[in-house]
């Protein structure tokens, strides 16, 4: 009996000391971990500033020679080295708002469709497909504008626009010139087009956070849909409504390849929208490989560091917005 | 004036963790133990003047209780009276979130557990913990248990064959899994799940298992079972057992604490405390006045 | 009652604009995905899948291509997966309530939406400026910077999802974090972490601004990561925007397998997640 007691506690003595061991191999395990995650962690915020600090560095260069007059002028003239943002900022600008002009009433009406009036069994099929369209890669956008949509507008709609508006006053402008098919309007169709799913998805996951019970009480006092929509339910989403257009709006700003095939790559600053432009990223991708100079090379950097400069506010102001939404829904 | 009755009945034995022998031998003797009952009893852990905060919330005040050695106490009291609060504060589990605290003292064989050198992991594979919802690991019905025994050792194929099947043995759940060690632990009842846990938390051999209401999600057969389990299992571990059910407080242990507002209100045998209670609190609480 | 009759009429009038933008929306959307497998699948052939790219005005296929793109969209993944895995795991686990998280959270939902092409200027800074010439490496960086935020998003998502009782139980264990994390966490958010990298191969594989100025482009088949590489979004880009039938027909091609390979990527991936939740 006491001998199997004495086993049996030597047993116990040696079995915590292998554990001891053991643990110490865990703590050991545990913080190298603890410290590769954090590192990882803070690479990603490393990479945001080498991101900035490499295009500084790059457009240096540039902005040492042309200064705020980068902005503001017109020229883009690589055989004089004479460069300026002005035309690209202008057709991102212009680009990036008539999408958004387009694809804003059009997402909202999809995602009311999705949320109120779609046959249920069709919610979740259409709600799916519309997903999915959002993550088709931009460059097919882009070839579909050039050889089916460009043409297209170039027969069928631009001339009847032409006819349509000339000698109207100032409209006359905007819709003037020769029927290109490429250019600024056919450019902002087709980023429409691409931001559409992401616009109607995320109003469709932000209309979906107002509390059944706060519409199910307005239709019970009488309201019809679109008062329940007007008065109960964009208020409640507003915030988050505007977050996810800024969020669009900051694809559509960066957008590159849905851009460069029909925006027919002019450094002007045409009157008409249907007139070629160019934007920040077109500009880019078509130009960056063949520059020759540094001071080209660098204008192009300046260019790039411009747009992530006016995306990252447009998108950190995105974020801001659809996380008091998350926290509204929270509550 | 909280402190009183754990004190009270603590008092014979005020050192007894400083004994050299804490740990006796594996006596699976019941009567025995009950004979030892009214006499010394050596002392497993021992919480003294416990605070407990939950950002700026005090949930517990000032608690006093023992822990005697291979015996089963008992937490009861209404919900949000802190009972589940302070065995999370045995095994340092509050230790995964921000913001809560402890002060005073929570002694395991004498060593002070709230001690912030103190490694963790050790702590807890010493006081293993089983949960209200039966948390299987998503693995097979095998690897729940050798997963967590290949931690501290390493055993053949054969060995862990053999501590597999005695853990589910002890736990009484091996006849019903025997055929079906590879299926996936998530694939059993609510019930089973609940034992495999407990099978789980046995394999790593601690000294004392804590229960957080661990029949709560379970029907009242499956809840028969690992009352019965728990039981069994007090003749080789010490356990602290939270429940809302005061017959199963009954059936299951020794020790009983009633517990109102973060404050231990009473400590003593639990045929006393059901039949016997001295504070009128506890009275009103167990004949259901309120709670 | 006129009051009444003229509200039902606002309400019919503006649901009935709502369908038709849906209707349009989605007429549109269907045109975009009809030319493209009309076009697609009238230049698809074998031909596509074995040959190199060809000459203008000559027939050829795509294999320097497909083989360019799998090559980088494989190294980039490889890169930037594990890095955004650790730093997700570093989000939810050690650091969830940590200051740091936050910081890094709104940063990565920025780098997440971020112009790719500035991406691609990033990555021809610090590789192809300091190599002296464009190289399939540069290409596979720049996806792997991608590939980053989407991973670091999903991995932080699906570990939030873990119940923390798993953890507690495993932590009663006597289970240190690190083991927690990677012997319980990781296996009940598997679908999930799957789901996000297939999300994260899905956005980069028709990248095409940022490969422009790094992998640049080659019109044979090379393996070699020190030299140019051919993609598929490269080359659809160059062989679209030429005048030579031939070639446009080969970026159709390009195009098609291209969106095949994103919506095969995305629909598994919604399955998985739907396993996941429905569980």
């Amino acid at each position: 009996m006491s001998e199997a007691v004495l086993s049996e506690q030597t047993k116990r003595v040696s079995y915590g000391d292998t554990r001891a061991k053991v643990l110490k191999l865990f703590n050991l395990g545990d913080t190298a971990f603890h410290i590769l995650t954090k590192s990882c962690a803070v690479a990603v915020l490393v990479l945001l500033g080498g991101v900035i600090v490499s295009l500084i560095h790059g457009s240096a260069p540039a902005l040492r020679e042309f200064g705020l007059g980068f902005l503001t002028s017109q020229s883009w003239n690589p055989v004089t080295e004479k460069f300026g943002a002005a035309p690209a900022i202008y057709g991102t600008l212009v680009t990036s708002f008539i999408a958004l002009l387009i694809a804003a009433p059009m997402g909202f009406g999809i995602a009311v469709f999705l949320t109120e009036l779609c046959p249920y069994q069709l919610r979740r099929p259409v709600g799916i497909a519309v997903e999915l369209l959002a993550g088709i890669p931009s460059i097919i956008y882009g070839i579909w504008g050039m050889f089916v949509l460009a043409p297209f507008l170039q027969e069928h709609v631009q001339p009847g626009l032409i006819a349509a508006f000339a000698g109207v006053p100032w409209l006359e402008n905007v819709f003037s010139g020769p029927p290109y098919g490429i250019g600024i309007a056919t450019a902002s169709i087709i980023l429409a087009i691409m931001i559409l799913p992401l616009v109607s998805s995320i109003s469709r996951d932000v209309f979906e956070t107002v509390p059944p019970v706060l519409k199910e009480a307005a239709y019970g006092v009488g309201c019809t849909r679109w008062e329940v929509m007007r008065r109960i339910v964009a208020p409640y989403t507003g915030v988050g409504l505007v977050g996810g257009i800024m969020l669009a709006l900051g694809r559509a700003l960066g957008e590159t390849m849905a851009v460069t095939f029909v925006i027919g790559n002019a450094h002007k600053i045409s009157p008409s929208i249907l007139g070629p432009g160019t934007t920040i990223s077109a500009t880019i991708a078509n130009e960056f490989t063949e520059a020759d100079g540094a001071l080209y090379t660098s204008s192009l950097i300046a260019l790039g560091l411009l747009l992530f400069v006016i995306t990252f506010f447009v998108l950190a102001a995105s974020r801001l917005l659809l996380a008091r939404i998350q926290r509204q829904e929270g509550r | 004036m909280t402190e009183s009755p754990a004190q009270e009945t603590a008092s014979p034995v005020p050192e007894s963790e400083t004994q050299p022998l804490p740990q006796q031998p594996v006596n699976p003797g019941a009567p025995a133990r009950e004979a030892l009952a009214g006499a010394a009893l050596p002392l497993k852990m021992s919480v003294r003047n416990l605070d407990f905060f939950y950002g700026d919330n005090q949930a517990l005040k000032s608690v006093n209780v023992p822990l005697y050695d291979r015996h089963a106490t008992a937490f009861i009291g209404p919900s949000g009276c802190g009972k589940s609060t302070l065995l999370r504060v045995l095994n340092r589990m509050y230790d995964l979130y921000p913001g809560q605290r402890a002060t005073g003292d929570v002694l395991l064989d004498g060593e002070n557990v709230l001690d912030p050198k103190l490694d963790l992991n050790s702590l807890r594979a010493r006081v293993g913990m089983v949960f209200q919802k039966p948390t299987p690991f998503p693995m097979t019905i095998y690897e729940n248990i050798a997963f967590g025994v290949r931690l501290y050792e390493n055993l053949g194929k054969a060995d862990m064959d053999d501590r597999v099947e005695k853990a589910l043995r002890g736990a009484a759940i091996w006849d019903e899994v025997k055929d079906k060690l590879n299926a996936s632990g998530l694939s059993l009842s609510g019930g089973q799940q609940q034992r495999l846990c407990i099978a789980r938390t046995v394999a790593i051999q601690p000294e004392v298992i804590l229960f957080d209401e661990p029949c709560s999600a379970l029907d009242p057969i499956s809840t028969a079972k690992v009352e019965e389990l728990i039981d069994e299992l007090r003749n080789h571990y010490t356990i602290a057992i939270v429940t809302h059910n005061m017959q199963q407080a009954v059936r299951v242990s020794q020790y009983t604490a009633f517990m109102y507002l973060g404050e231990m209100v009473e400590f003593g045998e639990t045929g006393q405390i059901f039949q016997t209670p001295r504070e009128s609190r506890t009275q009103d609480y167990i004949t259901g006045r309120f709670g | 009652m006129a009051l009444a009759a003229t509200r039902k009429l606002r309400s019919s009038i503006a649901m009935t604009a709502c369908v038709a933008a849906a209707a349009i929306g989605l007429i549109a959307l269907a045109l975009i995905l009809g030319a493209l497998l009309w076009n697609g699948f009238t230049s698809l052939n074998l031909a596509v899948f074995t040959q190199n790219t060809p000459p203008p005005g000559a027939a050829g296929g795509l294999l320097n291509a497909i083989v360019g793109s799998l090559i980088m969209t494989s190294l980039g993944v490889a890169i930037g997966a594990p890095l955004g895995l650790l730093a997700g795991t570093y989000m939810a686990e050690y650091g969830r309530y940590s200051k740091l998280t936050t910081v890094v959270r709104f940063i990565n939902d920025i780098l997440l939406s971020a112009p790719s092409i500035v991406i691609g200027l990033f990555v021809y800074e610090i590789t192809v400026m300091q190599m002296g010439h464009f190289s399939g490496l540069a290409g596979a960086i720049a996806l792997a910077l991608l590939v980053v935020p989407v991973v670091v998003r999903t991995t932080e998502d699906m570990l939030n999802l873990v119940p923390g009782g798993l953890r507690e139980a495993a932590a009663s264990l006597g289970l240190p974090r690190a083991l927690i994390i990677r012997h319980i966490a990781y296996k009940a958010a598997r679908a999930g972490l799957i789901t996000g990298l297939l999300l994260a191969v899905a956005r980069v594989s028709g990248e095409t601004a940022p490969l422009l100025f790094t992998a640049l482009n080659n019109q044979f088949f090379s393996t070699n990561l020190n030299a140019p590489m051919a993609s598929l979004p490269a080359v659809i880009f160059q062989f679209a925007l030429s005048p030579y039938k031939d070639w446009q027909n080969l970026a159709w091609a390009g195009a098609l397998l291209i969106t095949v390979t994103v919506l095969a990527l995305s629909i598994t991936a919604r399955i998985l997640g739907a396993q996941k939740t429905s569980k």
